[in-house]
């Protein structure tokens, strides 16, 4: 936990100075900034407005998922939108219902947008403002639940479609269908009543995207003071050998021990590692990335296990040995280790996933599942990862 | 009639012979480790108890109660786990991770896949394609049949309420263990079937308690890209043994995109939408009080298709927070030839993931081609018409209606159906029970309260639902042998429970009441 937030403030701070903060609060709108890169994409800053709007205090916001903050009424196909939206890694603006932390639910407006880098193209972060939707529902629904905004636009379809259909269905009941339909006629009006109106203003559109700029240009002037720019747009292409964010957040959920690396760049080396192999190795992030896996060997190394895996590597099979591996503080440890080839959505080999598991650890709960088993779900978990989201539209490489 | 078509069945396990060799093979002590009775005395197998969830919102977590997110995906680990060391062993027919896949540009997102391994060695096979409920035949392949090591865990609901994992725990028949099987063939990473109760011998049939099962699976895999899907006999089943499949891909589906109109909210809380802009017409269930809710609703609906004779599949997305419910008609009309050839020679059969926008093709030159427009009109045939739909949703919310009084499975207990409109005359050539098994060639005729028993019958319309989506209103003159189960009703009360008429009461007749009193 301890380091968790540590890792967090360090995500902030180091790119956009210390006073970053102070200057972020005094902006009045309520938002939060969330880092893609660590594992379980946590809400690393939180606005004042936003704690006092959701009612939480700002320890028990930094470090969660933005999906706490939603509950059973909740349309789901928002929240897969705004899923999307992260994985494309693209701007979007969404009318949610979000929960207070009394459980009381309301209607706001999200506008999120990615903050890339500017040297690189990554993302390093997203922004999201919550406009509340200040125009009250005519009626509430049942409980707050069932409330999808295309509801209303919809209901002249409805009842055209309706009508038509009736009458096209059987001459011979047709009396008693005209009287029905006038009835419907009747009902018309009250039916539009009871939906759920929740369509954000032009205002409150307005407000969100002068929110997102503000922001954005509080974040770019800081990111100047520490040399590390950033930008609201893509300047760049994704340099060769960094992973999408969207890949960092699917590799951040696994929470076993692992590395991979990229056989197409020179030398090999490491473009993901996970927090646990952070812990394990005792290393740092910056320590770690773009470095081939060698500095994890010592004196001691078996050179015979170290031509296994090169030999499995060149023959792309998977294989596991156990070796004598270093820590950061040249502490060794028996390191029983798994590598496999790794493909992409076009089916070719796109990295090597090196699984790390120390020897007579006694590790985290497991609930019974055995390591070796732990190890194989992590190869698991990476391959849907890699797979899935190389496939994005366009024409695949091939 | 009986409507068959051809087609190359899925080998799904490494014991599936063709049919031919399949009844020559004597059964019993075949000395391979199957999970018949040969084999399975002292045969062990993990098992994982998953944890009865009340609430259906597993998201709702306020930082005071300390829940952070579930220490482990567990069932996500075990899956992946067991599913990766079968990779390793080597008993998949080919590596799909190495099947070229991608997302087909455009403002759909349709997923194709290029897998040309999958339908090799393997001959055509006919499929009755017009009856979705047949009997268990123990001579097919089944579940049973397959090799203990294509089967990763038990899968059941814990007893004393918390998950629970046994590395090894014998297999008890006298529990009916439900378990969690590889495909041999799979079209994803992770591609397995569900089988409950399999050594009950099941037929592909939904009833209330499997496909609770099934829903807990997908909530406690607790991953949105981990699905399950059903497909019936007659919508591209392949196996007569109840089952359910599953798989990861972590890109959204065209299907979950696809906007939607709510219908209505039943009384325990489970909305139903209808899907918009989607090539497929079908509903959409979501909410619910409970998990037990939102299952029970929609294994009524599919009870009630099943019932009707009219195929359709279903998709559990979001872990079992929205379930699709596709019925469809592509194998009736690709029996009927009313498939364009071009289509069929895509040999693409429509079932439940292909219809959910993944679509697995098997020439290179149609993955090359995919597009859009492709999938579109492929799927378009699936889908009924707009005017059978509306029928088939309201016999659906008849039954799920009747499901809300408290009424138990319909299926299971045809005498205690609610007599809402004045039952019934069976005028059948066997027992009532032939309706359910469909092993009987029978007339299901209903009368109205207007059609008093005993009046002549020429006296009467009678209107009655075919297969392919057509309303017929036929001047009964005699009662006909037909090759398959149809429920006739009268014209009058066909009105009243068909169209948007009867939608539109179900919605507002309902819902309107309780807001009076505010």
């Amino acid at each position: 936990m301890e380091s968790e937030l540590g890792l967090i403030e360090q995500s902030f701070n180091s790119r956009y100075s210390l006073w970053v903060q102070e200057a972020l609060s005094e902006l009045p709108d309520s938002f939060t900034i969330t880092d893609p890169c660590l594992s379980g994409h946590p809400i690393v800053f939180a606005s004042k407005g936003f704690l006092k709007m959701l009612g939480y205090s700002k320890s028990e916001v930094i470090g969660r998922n933005g999906r706490v903050f939603q509950g059973p009424g909740t349309c789901r196909r928002s929240v897969m939108e705004i899923r999307e939206a992260i994985r494309e890694e693209r701007a979007i603006q969404i009318n949610l219902l979000n929960y207070r932390k009394d459980g009381t639910p309301f209607w706001m407006l999200f506008h999120m947008c990615p903050v890339f880098n500017k040297e690189d193209g990554r993302v390093t972060h997203f922004v999201g403002v919550q406009i509340p939707i200040s125009r009250k529902p005519r009626r509430s629904g049942r409980n707050g639940v069932n409330l999808c905004e295309e509801e209303s636009r919809m209901n002249d379809i409805f009842y055209g479609s309706c009508r038509k259909e009736v009458c096209s269905d059987s001459l011979v009941e047709l009396g008693r269908v005209l009287s029905l339909e006038s009835a419907l006629d009747d009902a018309d009006d009250r039916g539009l009543e009871i939906e759920e109106s929740c369509e954000a203003s032009d205002v409150e559109k307005t407000r969100a995207a002068t929110a997102i700029n503000n922001i954005l240009s509080v974040l770019t002037h800081y990111s100047e003071l520490t040399g590390r720019l950033v930008c609201g747009k893509r300047c760049s292409l994704s340099g060769v050998g960094l992973l999408s964010s969207s890949l960092n957040i699917s590799l951040g959920r696994i929470k076993q021990s692992f590395v991979l690396t990229d056989p197409h760049l020179p030398d090999m080396p490491i473009v993901y590692a996970s927090d646990a192999f952070f812990k394990l190795t005792g290393y740092a992030r910056h320590e770690v990335l773009g470095r081939n896996c060698r500095f994890l060997r010592g004196v001691d190394t078996d050179s015979s296990m170290i031509y296994r895996i090169k030999e499995s590597i060149q023959n792309e099979k998977a294989c596991t040995v156990r070796i004598l591996n270093y820590r950061k503080d040249k502490s060794s440890f028996w390191n029983l280790l798994h590598i496999s080839p790794v493909r992409n959505a076009s089916g070719k080999i796109a990295y090597f996933v090196g699984v790390q598991m120390e020897e007579g650890c006694k590790n985290q709960v497991g609930h019974g599942l055995s390591p070796e088993m732990r190890q194989l779900s992590a190869v698991g978990a990476v391959r849907i990862a890699v797979r899935s989201l190389s496939m994005g539209a366009g024409p695949s490489k091939s | 009639m009986m409507l068959r078509i051809k087609r190359v069945p899925t080998v799904v396990s490494n014991y599936q012979k063709d049919e031919a060799e399949e009844g020559a093979r004597r059964v019993g002590g075949c000395g391979r480790n199957c999970l018949s009775q040969c084999c399975i005395p002292g045969a062990k197998l993990p098992l994982y108890a998953f944890k009865k969830l009340n609430k259906i919102d597993g998201d709702k977590e306020l930082p005071g109660s300390e829940k952070r997110e579930p220490p482990v995906a567990f069932l996500d680990s075990l899956l992946l786990g067991e599913w990766e060391d079968r990779m390793q062993r080597g008993l998949f027919r080919y590596d799909v991770t190495a099947c070229e896949t991608k997302v087909i540009p455009g403002q759909f997102g349709f997923i194709a896949q290029l897998n040309e391994g999958r339908h090799l060695k393997k001959r055509p096979t006919e499929f009755r394609v017009d009856k979705v409920l047949q009997p268990f035949d123990g001579n097919k392949f089944n579940f049973t049949k397959v090799g203990q090591e294509e089967v990763l865990f038990q899968f059941e609901a814990s007893e004393d309420g918390e998950v629970q994992f046994i590395p090894s725990a014998p297999i008890e028949p006298e529990n009916s263990p439900s378990v969690v099987a590889i495909n041999v063939s799979p079209i994803e990473y992770g591609h397995v079937l569900l089988i409950p109760r399999i050594l009950e011998h099941l037929p592909q049939r939904i009833d209330r308690e499997s496909f609770l099962l099934a829903l807990h699976m997908a909530a406690e895999a607790g991953n949105p890209y981990f699905r399950l899907g059903y497909n019936s006999l007659g919508a591209f089943a392949t196996i007569n043994h109840l089952h359910f499949q599953a798989y990861y891909l972590a890109v959204t589906f065209p299907i979950e995109k696809a906007p939607t109109k709510k219908i209505t909210v039943s009384d325990a809380g489970v909305k139903v939408s209808e899907l918009l802009n989607y090539p497929v017409r079908g509903l959409v269930f979501e909410g619910g009080n409970t998990l037990q809710d939102l299952s029970n609703t929609v294994s009524d609906a599919c009870i009630c298709l099943q019932e009707n004779n009219i195929p359709y599949n279903v998709l559990i997305s979001d872990c079992g927070k929205r379930i699709f419910l596709l019925p469809q008609c592509y194998a009736e009309k690709q029996a009927l030839g009313e498939v364009r050839a071009e289509l069929l020679d895509t040999q693409v059969n429509p079932a439940v993931w292909e219809i959910s926008g993944h679509m697995v093709l098997k020439r290179k030159k149609d993955y090359e081609e995919a597009s859009d427009e492709n999938a579109w009109k492929l799927l378009a045939e699936v889908s009924l018409s707009e005017e059978r739909f509306q029928e088939v949703n309201a016999l659906i919310f008849e039954a799920i209606a009747s499901g809300d009084n408290g009424n138990a499975n319909l299926l299971e207990d045809p005498e205690v159906k609610p007599r809402s409109h004045e039952e019934v005359d069976v005028i059948n050539t066997s027992s009532h029970a032939a309706m359910v098994t469909g092993t009987q060639q029978c007339l299901v005729l209903q009368l109205s309260e207007e059609m008093k028993k005993g009046l002549h019958p020429q006296m009467q319309w009678i209107s009655y639902v075919t297969q392919s989506g057509r309303l017929m209103h036929v001047m009964m003159t005699k009662i006909h042998h037909v090759g398959k189960v149809y429920h006739l009703k009268a014209k009058r009360q066909m009105t009243e429970n068909l169209g948007q008429v009867a939608k539109f009461r179900q919605r507002y007749e309902k819902t309107a009441a309780p807001k009076e009193e505010p």
